[in-house]
């Protein structure tokens, strides 16, 4: 599938900024927030901008942004249009929250709040990630593991952020490092088995089913349609070389998991050193851009059976 | 909307006969030409005159060989929307602009509400959704839509614009919910099949499969019908004294 | 179902007017309905009432919108301001353009005719531009025949009177077996698809001899991938079959063919293998019930076939059959010997001998349709013989096509399938007579300064005496047809001009008038040569071709070429004319023909070419285009000239709604309301033939009598089918020495070898003298379906489906060479070298290769941008085939041709293949052209916003 960079920049950003969110939320449920109101309204606006850049983003690849209300309007069927109620749905909360840090009011409401922006941003998550795996036509996406995977990578990169926000702010506050720490080992074991899962998985679907020609032989293309790539074969037909995948894998495994996870580690012993967690955030950044792209590029749609695919 | 209609008792769909497809690409070109001015219009193309021309289709004709170690076959292949029963490129639509008729089953995009998400062409196995860039919106076959019921148009002409031009014949619209139509007919006849059946989409067009080549109909026999009489004279004796006889005997 | 299904308007006007018309993307000449809606075009289909296409379109007729809209399209005449293929024009008047063509046109008649070549491409009025050419008085002047498919129709008019595509058909709705011979497209591109299309459902057989599987050849029951240039072997070798298990229609040969007729058997005599004939010039043939000499050309009723018989001066003579026999029982033709050659096992040939003969014989057809013979004699039934062939460029683009063609005509002889039931079909006017008797004008004694030809330029010789030769025998055409380099040369040899030109050779010209040809690109035999002499300059540094005049309708690779640009009109913006005198597009059961007419009115300053001849003729003072007085005989134009225009009287350009009331067909008075008549009948005119007239054309009597009544035959005798051809054995004889007229002694051995009187197979030219084991490949070209010639790369649509093309070659082959998909290889011949990609199949020939034809562009042309995959990867074999042979014994070069017809043999091309290293561009390169101040071409097409319904 052809890695569009409007929508990485979408599901990475905002997949971080509803994680930050989620941790936001749940500690100020839970009351775990440390500092004054500040503090959480500094933290929620760089939640929300995220958010709100991600989601502008994903506005960019469509061809009439300008109709967008519409995408609201089947949720009963569509995750799209799912992903887009609950994202909107969560700013409610979200805003209310950053509305009363923002004033100052006293309020017995945000721990409520807090738990509704964080459950709001675990569903728009779920959502972004089953929009994906909800697709029959690209077997590597269509796999329970994948939303999980979304939800662990927005937690993991939220609390990241966290952690670095809070070293920053010279809080030493231990649990988000041991979020950060969960959510990414748990995101690389699931990210290790996805692509386990997908090196084993040579398709079910053949160019023969596809024709319907099996009972003559192999079916090989002779000619395509048009000289010239079209739609289908740029959007669906992106692939990327095996080796290539391969150093892509390994930058994933580096810059998101490995590099992080020791970094972390070492601002925990070091007094959370916020340099190590720069290192860190910066690491995954580049870690979970490639994993997107990674994401898309090493997906194979069934529709290139028609163009030259042996399997899919 | 979006959600999938009950199952109409019509459904309209093509027959596609691979057995007689030239790979003309006369359905391609006047499905262009229809449905640029049409339904769809326009289907935008991109450096027509440049060094990667593209376009939206709506329908695109394949060749493929197909091989066993014996024996290979040339395959003229027309892919376009397939009209499925159960097509998840309608349920994923966020906006409702993708959507299955429920009065025939087309499977139609409302061009003034799509936004451009691109999120049913993913939806589609069978990659017969096709995005303009230049119009932001999704196109795909409306069945001709536009043509089919049109009352300005001569009745024997209300059928797709690609079945009007095929010159072949290689394609056939009709109601592939009646099995006493004449395509459901010639489905059961021919053995017609799914597209990629086991994907479960259900498609409403059917393909009619090429017959294996180099055998020999029925009705030929292969060995020479009059056995040649030995005799011991020259080849050409013996056509001479055939000749004679048969000439005296007509005489 | 929450929410409602939004309005769909099912029931939009397709426009706001319809306009009929004849559609000319390509020679096919379908019936079309034209949608415009605010006076541009919203959709073009076909017309359900047209003979010719019944409603279908194809591929590229469907794309018309784009055709006629294209950016390439010429908008004003220009003269050539700078160097020739510099594309530097000046936009001039059409005033200024009528008065330097007049100009330089009248010079040339006034002193020296022949000096004028005037030779059209794609052309389809030939009448009217054979009738100017005669009226200037030149001798060189032909239409692009020669280079295109002579071969077909002269080795089908010698033979039968009638040939392939618009001379005939398949009995489509009859026929139970059919074999295609080398066809990828052909100019019946509908006609041929709706008839595969009613044979496949039908359950007939369809057998493809073809060496590439695509198109047509991929659906048909069996292919036979041949090895090009060897079809006559294998069509021998079913001959021999058929012969050997004595499968053959003899009633038929006896009473249509001259079988019987006794042959001269007296070698060294001057008319040894001519026809013995009686006093009055009737053959003789041998009457078995007298058993005494007969005259063949009555019903004589039982004439021997075989038996050696002694004519009344003492000398011996042979029938037809006898030596027929003697030919293809040989052990040269048996399936065992041809099987190498061919690649075809004798398995194979003999099952498919066996196939053909049992449906022929064992499944023939009976209509209950009474009829009369030529002679009288009544038949209460149609037999039929369901077996139909055809065949075309894959026959004819060979040195030997001629000759194959005949013999896939005797084939269908042999088993009485001619214009029977199921069995190939002539369309009116056809049959002609045996051997046609329309004979070329233009002998150089003849040409007279300001003096008409006196007859047409283009016809059948009958023997070295038809020849047109100057008083030294040397050519007196300049592309040296109707001379002994080829000497029935019935289309001329369009390929020849430009390079005989530039050599002087016979002799030099000072205007070069061209039409519809892109003569400096993809229809020239080696492109880089014909550029040469296009641009050629003497001592004096004056172009050797001094002064060239060209019509296109859009700026091809010819355009730059030019002195004088003559800007022609699309297709959909002119008045034309498809007529009987033409190429018609009647069918086997109606005689048809059709025009066009603007349906749009041009926003351009150009003019139909055929009202440009018109108003040149008018100013050349041709006797045929003013009256008395010296003013334009045609004022109105080619639409005046179509209707009022009389070749005899009675006889016009349009067969339809003649005579003062419109009431008579074929043959009346001009009529002033004839166009409207045609533009309401959807702009063509068809006329039934009766049922008891529908076959057996060539001897049927009421056929044969109702066909001159409407002025399309001129001879009540049948055509009787020449199995022997009497013409050829004339010059065969001249090359051994017999009669005034010999050939040079260069030219003997070639006469001897091809001009065989029954047909044979020889190889094709080009293999026997360059060195086979350097150039072991063959290497073809094949129409793509959705492409016409270059036209099809300007169309925005079309060019979308095939941009660029690849040297398709056999996997094997792609194995032992190296090479895999899309790797660059060097394709080589004996003249030059092209770079191109690969594409493996298995659908192909092992020893051939190909590709489609005419993709590859030159920069410049076409409106299209310089990076176009048409011009960076699109490749021409053009530049491999020569138009000369490598020279052979005595040092001449003959034209890379059939020896008999001069037909080009694009297809007798071998070829070597290596691997290139890296990637890149193809080559040889062309320098771009300039554009000649053409607008660019936009960068984006949304054709159809304007017609998008409004949003509710
Ligand atoms: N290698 C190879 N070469 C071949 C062949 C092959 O099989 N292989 N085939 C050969 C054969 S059979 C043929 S017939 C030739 C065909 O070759 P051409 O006859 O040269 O055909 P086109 O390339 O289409 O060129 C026709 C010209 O007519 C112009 N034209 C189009 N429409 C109009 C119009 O309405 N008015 C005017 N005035 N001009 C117009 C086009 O712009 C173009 O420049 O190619 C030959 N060349
Ligand atoms: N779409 C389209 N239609 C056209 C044209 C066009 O350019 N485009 N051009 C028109 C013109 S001018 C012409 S002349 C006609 C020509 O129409 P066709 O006769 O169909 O001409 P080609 O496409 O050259 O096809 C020649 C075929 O012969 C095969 N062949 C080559 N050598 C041999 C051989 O030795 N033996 C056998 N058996 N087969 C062989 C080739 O593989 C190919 O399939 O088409 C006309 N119609
Ligand atoms: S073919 Fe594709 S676009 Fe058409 S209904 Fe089926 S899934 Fe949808
Ligand atoms: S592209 Fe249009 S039709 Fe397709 S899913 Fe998106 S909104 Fe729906
Ligand atoms: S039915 Fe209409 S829209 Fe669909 S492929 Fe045919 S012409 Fe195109
Ligand atoms: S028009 Fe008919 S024959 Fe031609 S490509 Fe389409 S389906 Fe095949
Ligand atoms: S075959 Fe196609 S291009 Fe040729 S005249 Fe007919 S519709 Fe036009
Ligand atoms: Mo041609």
């Amino acid at each position: 599938m052809h890695p569009a960079y409007s929508v990485i920049l979408f599901t990475t950003a905002s997949g971080a900024g509803y994680g930050l969110l989620f941790w936001i939320g749940l500690a100020e449920a839970f009351g775990a927030m440390p500092g004054g109101r500040w503090i959480g309204f500094a933290m929620l606006t760089v939640a929300l901008a995220l958010i709100t850049v991600g989601l502008l983003a994903s506005t960019l690849h469509l061809g009439h942004p300008e109709r967008a209300l519409g995408a609201f309007s089947q949720w009963r069927s569509s995750w799209l249009s799912r992903e887009a109620v609950a994202a909107v749905v969560t700013y409610i909360p979200a805003g209310l929250l950053w509305l009363v840090w923002l004033a100052g009011v006293d309020s017995g409401a945000t721990p409520a709040l807090g738990v509704a922006a964080a459950a709001g941003a675990g569903v728009t998550v779920y959502c972004t990630g089953m929009i994906y795996a909800a697709l029959r036509t690209i077997r590597q996406w269509h796999r329970p593991v994948v939303p999980v995977i979304y939800l662990a990578l927005a937690s993991g990169t939220g609390a990241l952020l966290l952690g670095l926000m809070m070293a920053l702010a010279g809080f030493a506050v231990v649990w988000t490092l041991f979020a950060a720490l969960v959510s990414l080992t748990a995101a690389g074991l699931l990210k290790l088995s996805y692509w386990q899962q997908n090196d084993g998985d040579p398709g079910r679907y053949t160019a023969e089913m596809a024709t319907g020609l099996g009972h003559l032989g192999t079916v090989r293309p002779l000619d395509p349609p048009h000289s010239m790539p079209n739609f289908v074969m740029r959007e669906m037909g992106f692939s990327v070389a095996r080796k290539h995948a391969l150093t892509l894998r390994r930058t994933v495994l580096i810059c998101l998991f490995g590099g992080p996870l020791g970094l972390i580690v070492l601002s925990m012993f070091t007094p959370y050193d916020a340099g190590f967690m720069a290192i860190a955030v910066l690491a995954a950044g580049i870690g979970v851009i490639t994993e997107r792209w990674l994401f898309f590029a090493e997906a194979e749609h069934v529709s290139m059976l028609y163009y030259g695919a042996a399997r899919a | 909307m979006t959600s999938l209609p009950q199952p109409s008792d019509v459904k309209l769909g093509l027959v596609i006969d691979l057995d007689i497809c030239v790979g003309c690409q006369a359905c391609a070109t006047s499905c262009k030409e229809w449905n640029t001015g049409g339904y769809s219009a326009p289907l935008s193309d991109h450096d027509p005159y440049g060094a990667d021309p593209s376009g939206a289709w709506l329908n695109r004709i394949h060749a493929y060989e197909v091989t066993t170690d014996t024996a290979s076959k040339t395959v003229h292949f027309p892919r376009s929307c397939l009209h499925c029963e159960k097509p998840d490129c309608v349920t994923v639509c966020p906006t409702g602009a993708s959507y299955k008729r429920a009065e025939d089953g087309i499977v139609l995009v409302n061009p003034d509400t799509c936004i451009g998400c691109k999120l049913c062409s993913w939806a589609c196995p069978y990659g017969a959704r096709e995005y303009d860039h230049d119009d932001g919106v999704m196109k795909k076959c409306t069945l001709c839509v536009d043509r089919i019921y049109n009352e300005t148009i001569p009745e024997e002409d209300r059928v797709p614009a690609c079945v009007k031009a095929c010159p072949t014949g290689a394609r056939a619209f009709g109601d592939l919910g009646d099995p006493d139509s004449a395509v459901s007919r010639n489905v059961a006849a021919r053995d017609g099949f799914n597209l990629l059946d086991e994907f479960g989409y259900e498609p409403v067009n059917k393909y009619l499969p090429p017959r294996f080549n180099s055998v020999t109909p029925d009705q030929v026999l292969p060995a020479p019908s009059e056995p040649v009489p030995a005799s011991n004279g020259s080849a050409i004796e013996n056509l001479f004294a055939w000749v004679d006889r048969a000439l005296s005997a007509k005489g | 179902m929450s929410q409602s299904e939004p309005k769909v308007a099912l029931n939009d006007p397709v426009g706001d007017e319809m306009k009929q018309t004849t559609c000319y993307m390509c020679a096919c000449r379908c019936g079309i309905n034209v949608h415009l809606r605010d006076g541009k075009v919203r959709y073009i289909e076909g017309n359900r009432d047209h003979p010719v296409n019944k409603g279908v379109l194809c591929g590229k007729g469907s794309a018309g919108i784009m055709q006629h809209y294209s950016p390439a399209r010429l908008t004003a005449p220009m003269k050539r301001v700078g160097p020739r293929g510099s594309g530097q024009f000046e936009k001039i008047s059409w005033d200024e353009a009528l008065e330097i063509a007049g100009g330089w046109l009248g010079e040339v008649r006034k002193r020296d005719p022949k000096k004028l070549a005037f030779f059209t491409g794609r052309d389809q009025s030939q009448s009217l531009t054979g009738l100017w050419a005669m009226q200037f008085g030149t001798p060189n002047f032909a239409a692009h025949g020669g280079f295109c498919s002579v071969n077909m129709a002269a080795g089908g008019l010698y033979t039968f009177g009638g040939a392939f595509w618009e001379f005939g058909d398949p009995d489509w709705d009859r026929t139970k077996y059919f074999i295609l011979f080398g066809v990828a497209e052909d100019h019946a591109s509908n006609p041929i698809k709706i008839g595969i299309g009613k044979l496949k459902n039908r359950g007939a057989k369809v057998v493809s001899v073809n060496p590439v599987r695509t198109g047509y050849n991929a659906v048909a029951d069996e292919w036979v991938g041949i090895r090009p240039g060897t079809d006559g072997l294998f069509v021998g070798a079913l001959i021999h079959e058929l012969f050997r298990t004595r499968q053959i229609d003899l009633d038929y040969l006896i009473r249509y063919t001259n079988a019987p007729w006794l042959v001269i058997d007296d070698p060294g005599a001057a008319d040894d293998g001519l026809f013995a004939r009686d006093g009055d010039g009737n053959p003789y043939v041998w009457d078995t019930t007298t058993d005494r000499l007969g005259n063949g050309a009555s019903v004589a009723p039982s004439p021997a076939l075989s038996g050696t018989r002694t004519l009344p001066d003492g000398r011996k003579a042979r029938p037809v059959f006898e030596l027929m026999a003697e030919r293809y029982l040989g052990t040269e033709y048996a399936p065992e010997t041809v099987a190498a050659q061919t690649g075809v096992p004798a398995e194979q040939v003999r099952r498919l001998a066996a196939e053909i003969a049992h449906v022929a014989f064992k499944e023939e057809i009976v209509l209950d349709q009474p009829w009369t013979d030529w002679a009288g004699r009544r038949h209460e039934k149609m037999i039929g013989r369901p077996v139909s062939m055809h065949a075309m460029r894959g026959i004819s683009a060979h040195s030997n096509g001629f000759q194959t063609c005949r013999m896939i005509h005797i084939l269908q002889i042999l088993l009485g399938t001619i214009d029977c039931p199921g069995g190939f079909r002539y369309k009116p006017p056809y049959p002609k007579q045996t051997p046609p008797n329309l004979l070329p004008h233009g002998a150089l004694q003849d040409i007279k300064p300001e003096m008409p030809l006196g007859g047409p330029h283009l016809g059948f010789p009958h023997g070295p005496h038809h020849l047109l030769l100057d008083g030294d025998g040397n050519p007196s055409r300049l592309d040296k047809g109707f001379s002994w380099d080829a000497p029935m040369s019935a289309h001329g040899l369009m390929h020849m001009v430009i390079n005989n030109a530039a050599k002087k050779d016979p002799y030099g010209i000072d205007v070069l008038f061209m039409y519809m040809a892109n003569m400096a690109w993809n229809s020239s035999m080696n492109v880089g040569g014909t550029l040469d002499a296009l641009t050629a300059t003497d001592e004096s540094g004056e172009y050797v071709i001094p002064k060239i005049i060209y019509s296109d309708a859009y700026y091809s690779e010819t355009v730059p070429f030019a002195d004088l640009i003559l800007p022609d009109t699309t297709y959909l913006e002119r008045y034309d004319c498809i007529s009987l005198l033409d190429r018609p597009i009647s069918e086997p059961d109606m005689v048809a023909d059709s025009i066009r007419h603007p349906v749009v009115q041009p926003d351009r300053d150009v003019r139909g070419f055929q009202e440009v001849l018109i108003d040149l003729g008018a100013r050349l003072k041709f006797p045929a285009f003013c009256n008395a007085d010296g003013s334009p005989k045609f004022p109105g134009g080619y639409a005046d000239y179509i209707v009022n225009h009389q070749r005899k009287p009675g006889i016009g350009p349009l067969a339809g709604w003649r005579g003062p009331d419109g009431d008579q067909v074929g043959v009346g008075a001009p009529n002033p309301e004839q166009l409207d008549r045609y533009i309401e009948n959807g702009a063509f005119f068809g006329h039934h033939i009766a049922p008891e007239h529908a076959y057996f054309k060539h001897a049927n009597r009421g056929y044969l009598d109702w066909a001159i009544e409407r002025g399309i035959r001129l001879s009540p005798d049948p055509t009787v089918f020449q199995l022997y051809c009497e013409p050829v054995q004339r010059f065969r004889l001249a090359a051994q020495g017999h009669g005034d007229r010999c050939p040079p002694e260069r030219a003997r051995d070639r006469i001897l070898r091809a001009f065989d009187p029954l047909p044979m197979w020889y190889p094709p030219f080009e293999g026997t003298m360059i060195d086979e084991t350097a150039f072991p490949l063959h290497a073809i070209t094949q129409r793509p379906m959705h492409m016409y010639h270059s036209w099809g790369s300007q169309n925005a649509w079309l060019r979308q489906i095939t941009a660029e093309n690849r040297l398709y070659i056999h996997r094997d082959l792609g194995e032992s060479a190296g090479v895999a998909d899309d790797d660059w290889v060097w394709l080589s011949s004996h003249l030059g070298r092209v770079k191109c990609q690969v594409r493996l199949m298995d659908g192909v020939n092992r020893d051939t290769v190909w590709t489609w034809n005419a993709i590859g562009k030159r920069r410049g042309a076409w409106g299209l941008d310089d990076d176009a995959p048409e011009s960076n990867r699109g490749f021409l074999l053009n530049h491999l085939i020569s138009e000369l042979l490598p020279k052979g014994g005595g040092g001449y070069r003959y034209s890379n041709s059939d020896p008999i017809t001069g037909q080009a043999a694009w297809f007798d091309l071998r070829v070597a293949i290596a691997k290139a290293d890296g990637a890149g561009a193809t080559e040889p390169f062309f320098e771009p052209l300039g554009t000649g101040g053409q607008a660019p071409s936009p960068t984006r097409l949304a054709y159809g916003t304007d017609f998008r319904r409004p949003a509710r």
